[in-house]
């Protein structure tokens, strides 16, 4: 029995050597990789790297889209006995050295020029990178550093050092101890330097293995992977999973074409987290909004149908037989169609992850016949602990534990967790680890508790559940996400803890918002300007009023502002994984959030530009605030 | 898992920096109007080559005189790919089997084809199938097809269109239209790239991005390209020579800074308050709205 991933990988190779291990869109044509294929590259780039140097202490360090080499790199590294660690590709520079110096890394493997170039920019602070390799070449020609390799090359070094050392490769491959490390993963700590968990094949592989015990995966599915590498969803989908069942993983051609791939693949199984899902619904409502009456009016005699079924499900009813019928049409009809459109035609399962997903994402989705489940994890416990039982699905609660999973709620309403595949500790940070981990048990710091029917239903993060002034308890996120569900709204940060009533700062989708202004003459040049049109104002306004009817009126919002830029991970607002960094937005947007609270009809806010030549600019803009209800 | 191009888009077998291309004292008049009154300039392989100057100067025309639209009364215009050859009076079809491949003002597409299709028509230069054997699509001409596509896809790559290359062109937006005008121009695999005002009507970050594909293609494959571009910060950026036309006469020639120095070039087209290297206010702007 295998007990790391490069030894699930050389099984494959030998049991089922011509079957398709990896796809890659190139040249428009999908490009295939056979298992062999897929080990004989790992080998000789681990031996390449192992003749470089590489030791097992070391880590190797992977940025870049997702490629067959990016995978490659990973198993090369774990097989040579080292780690390797995936970095986000918007990384900023600070945190890349942070995570270059600290975690040991040796070798770097890049994807292209632009990531050579950021790499160049820093090398001077590294201290223990020896030799950037790079897979593709186009522009780098001309780039004399000698620590800069093409990916082929350390292949061919590896095929040197073989001749050398005949034999090794093998032997070392089959020292492999599930107790080894195989990946530290990033996490999106929400201040400072990112913590680094130490995850090993055991801990891996045991959360592929329960969760495919719950829901059997097998090797004729496909798999399009085209979130970062670096995210554990991915590892788990990729790696975990994939390495143990067998299954096709498919790499899109860009980022852009990512939507059209999946389509061309129809995935079996797909996770991802909910601004995806968010993405899928946005596109239907705007689709519909544009196409002709005829369509327009079919859909909507259609979609009360699906959400009928879909609520007959969560209530474990048998829908009556009329109720099918229906459904039957309407699935023939309409929602076979918009499936398709989106690639989820053949999805057997979709998981949600990361974050919560709203209620009315997770019930629109069921009412397509989507088998969309919430699962819940952490980077820390290799992404998955908890699921959604096939038949058992309740958007309000994230199911419940895979198996061999623990979970208790602490006395403070903290979700404790433990497992195999709880993480080993943060790298070279004690302190972290003595907080997270007490006892084998990790903790979690989300609040949460379980339902009478054993389901684990999550609050929200610890610290971020606020206390409305009537003293309810009540999460930001649950309702950011019922605005979140507008096809106009992108982002929303909720204010109320603190405060005698809820306000929201909102952030509109540009691209929507830009369309529908199109479409109703709007004239508008930029992101500010377009998000302080009057009409604007007026449509989110409903939106707002909307969500606000589901609500106990504490909880209703009572004023909000439509922000004058989107929040950026690039200024540090959200993580990477685009989670609100709540503490630091509130500072940032102190006088907004202040006017807010005031009588005030509009705040002005001064921002400072950086330009790219490092010349700064002021601006001065005003903000208009929208009052609802009677408080107005 | 094969990355990088596996053909190069340059089809001169020049040396870098020899005289590929040579005008000689040329004029061009339209009934009384003067439009090029003895222009001569020499351009050498893979260098980018501006021709600037005001609205009217005849830049378009000295292009058009270049890739035969239009036929100089006087002068001459020699061009060397292997061996030398004499355009002045060649028609277009004949100046482009030569090499020298061209993108418009306006842009120039087949506006119902794919952004692939309209790729693969400039490639159709070098089709050696005839008729017959394309309709039997068999043996060569299949063959011949598969490679034509497989160069188009390194343009593809090269100019990251890769999500568009199913769209028909009509459907895209103004600044993916101008980059596959490039592109179809690249698939002719010319010696000399004419670019007629590759980034006009694009916004500060489309130009951004058309800047660095001509510098990939002049870079990384070593086309010549000449080019007419306004804006003075791109054309300051990128060219290695620049040439400044004004009523017809080339009144300064040199690189960018020597141009930019140049008194007779900032009083005819830079103005006179220009102190330095022109400044990008045009860009400046539109990055501060966005704020």
């Amino acid at each position: 029995m295998p007990e790391t991933l490069p030894q699930f990988l050389f099984e494959h190779a030998q049991k089922t050597p011509d079957k398709i291990a990896l796809r890659e869109r190139d040249y428009g044509i999908w490009q295939s990789i056979s298992w062999r294929e897929y080990a004989t590259h790992v080998k000789y780039f681990a031996l390449g790297l192992v003749s470089m140097g590489l030791v097992p202490e070391e880590t190797i360090a992977i940025i870049g889209d997702n490629r067959p080499e990016w995978a490659m790199a990973e198993l090369a590294a774990q097989s040579a006995g080292a780690k390797s660690i995936g970095l986000y590709q918007d990384s900023v520079v600070t945190e890349m050295v942070y995570i270059f110096n600290h975690a040991d890394v040796s070798f770097v493997v890049v994807e292209d020029q632009e990531q050579v170039d950021k790499i160049l920019e820093m090398w001077g602070e590294l201290k223990g990178v020896r030799k950037v390799i790079y897979y593709d070449p186009k522009g780098l020609r001309n780039y004399t550093e000698e620590f800069l390799v093409y990916f082929p090359d350390v292949e061919t070094l590896g095929r040197k050092y073989e001749q050398e050392h005949p034999g090794w490769f093998e032997e070392n491959l089959a020292n492999g101890k599930a107790s080894d490390l195989a990946i530290l993963s990033t996490t999106s700590g929400t201040t400072g330097n990112p913590k680094l968990a130490m995850l090993t094949h055991k801990s891996m592989i045991s959360m592929g293995r329960n969760l495919m015990s719950v829901d059997p995966m097998m090797a004729a599915d496909e798999f399009v992977s085209f979130l970062p590498l670096s995210w554990i969803g991915e590892q788990m989908m990729c790696m975990s999973c994939g390495l143990q069942v067998g299954y096709t993983v498919n790499f899109p051609e860009e980022p852009e074409t990512v939507q059209h791939d999946i389509r061309e693949i129809g995935p079996r199984v797909m996770f991802s987290p909910p601004r995806i899902w968010e993405n899928f619904v946005s596109q239907v409502q705007v689709k519909i909004e544009d196409t002709s009456w005829l369509k327009k009016w079919i859909y909507n005699r259609a979609m009360p149908v699906g959400y009928k079924m879909a609520d007959a499900h969560f209530r474990k009813e048998t829908p009556s037989a009329w109720l099918k019928f229906q459904y039957f049409l309407a699935d023939w009809m309409v929602f076979q169609e918009i499936k398709d459109h989106l690639g989820l035609r053949h999805l057997k399962r979709a998981y949600t992850g990361g974050a919560a997903l709203g209620p009315d994402v997770f019930r629109f989705f069921h009412a397509l016949g989507v088998n969309l489940k919430q699962i819940y994890g952490q980077t820390e416990i290799n992404g998955i602990a908890v699921v959604h039982r096939d038949g058992d699905v309740k958007f309000q609660t994230v199911g419940t534990p895979i198996p061999e999973t623990e979970i208790k709620i602490a006395e403070n309403g903290e979700i404790l967790m433990r497992s195999p595949a709880v993480m080993e500790g943060y790298y070279r940070n004690p302190e972290a680890t003595a907080e997270s981990l007490i006892d084998g048990w990790l903790c979690s710091g989300d609040a949460g508790y379980f339902d009478e029917d054993g389901h684990l239903v999550v609050i929200d993060r610890a610290k971020d559940v606020m206390t409305l002034h009537d003293g309810t308890k009540f999460s930001p996120q649950f309702i950011e996400n019922k605005l979140k569900f507008s096809p106009y709204v992108k982002e929303a940060v909720i204010f109320g803890g603190d405060w005698p009533f809820v306000t929201a700062m909102i952030n509109i989708d540009f691209s929507n918002v830009g369309k529908w202004a199109e479409n109703h003459q709007i004239a508008y040049t930029t992101y500010t300007d377009l998000a302080q049109k009057p009409p604007v104002y007026e449509i989110i306004r409903k939106h707002v009023e909307a969500s606000n009817a589901d609500l106990p009126p504490a909880a209703r919002i009572q004023r909000f502002v439509l922000l004058h830029k989107e929040l950026d991970a690039d200024d540090a607002e959200l993580t990477r994984t685009r989670k609100v960094r709540r503490k630091l937005v509130a500072q940032r947007y102190a006088d907004i959030i202040s006017a807010l609270y005031s009588q005030n009809p509009h705040v002005d806010v001064e921002t400072v530009i950086t330009y790219q030549d490092g010349r700064t600019a002021k601006l001065q803009t005003r903000l208009a605030i929208e009052s609802l209800g009677k408080d107005k | 898992m094969l990355r990088g191009f596996t053909s190069g888009l340059n089809g001169s077998h020049l040396e870098a920096g020899q005289v590929q291309l040579k005008i000689e004292d040329v004029q061009l008049d339209f009934g009384g109007v003067t439009a090029l009154i003895g222009v001569s300039l020499e351009v050498r392989q893979s260098e980018i080559y501006a021709i600037i100057g005001p609205n009217g100067a005849g830049k378009t025309s000295l292009l058009n005189c270049i890739s035969g639209l239009y036929h100089p009364q006087k002068g001459h215009i020699y061009y060397k790919n292997g061996s030398q050859h004499d355009l002045t009076r060649l028609r277009p079809h004949q100046i482009a089997h030569l090499g020298i491949a061209r993108s418009f003002q306006n842009i120039e597409l087949f506006k119902h084809m794919t952004v692939l299709d309209n790729l693969l028509s400039g490639c159709h230069i070098h089709m050696k199938s005839n008729l017959f054997s394309s309709m039997v699509y068999w043996g060569a001409a299949q063959r011949e097809q598969i490679q034509f596509r497989r160069f188009v896809e390194d343009i593809i790559d090269l100019l990251e269109i890769e999500a568009i290359r199913g769209q028909t062109v009509g459907s895209l937006a103004y600044g993916l239209q101008k980059r596959v005008e490039l592109g179809r121009a690249l698939a002719l695999r010319p010696s000399i790239l004419l670019l007629d005002e590759p980034m006009a009507g694009m916004n500060s970050e489309e130009k951004e991005d058309m800047a660095r594909f001509i510098l990939d293609i002049n870079e990384e494959h070593g086309v010549t390209v000449i080019l007419i571009e306004h804006d003075m910060g791109v054309v300051m950026d990128i060219s290695d020579r620049i040439a400044v036309l004004n009523f017809g006469q080339k009144i300064g020639e040199g690189t960018p800074e020597e141009v930019s120095a140049n008194p007779h070039v900032v009083e005819a087209y830079l103005g006179e308050d220009h102190v330095t290297l022109p400044s990008r206010d045009g860009d400046d702007d539109d990055e501060s709205k966005e704020g």
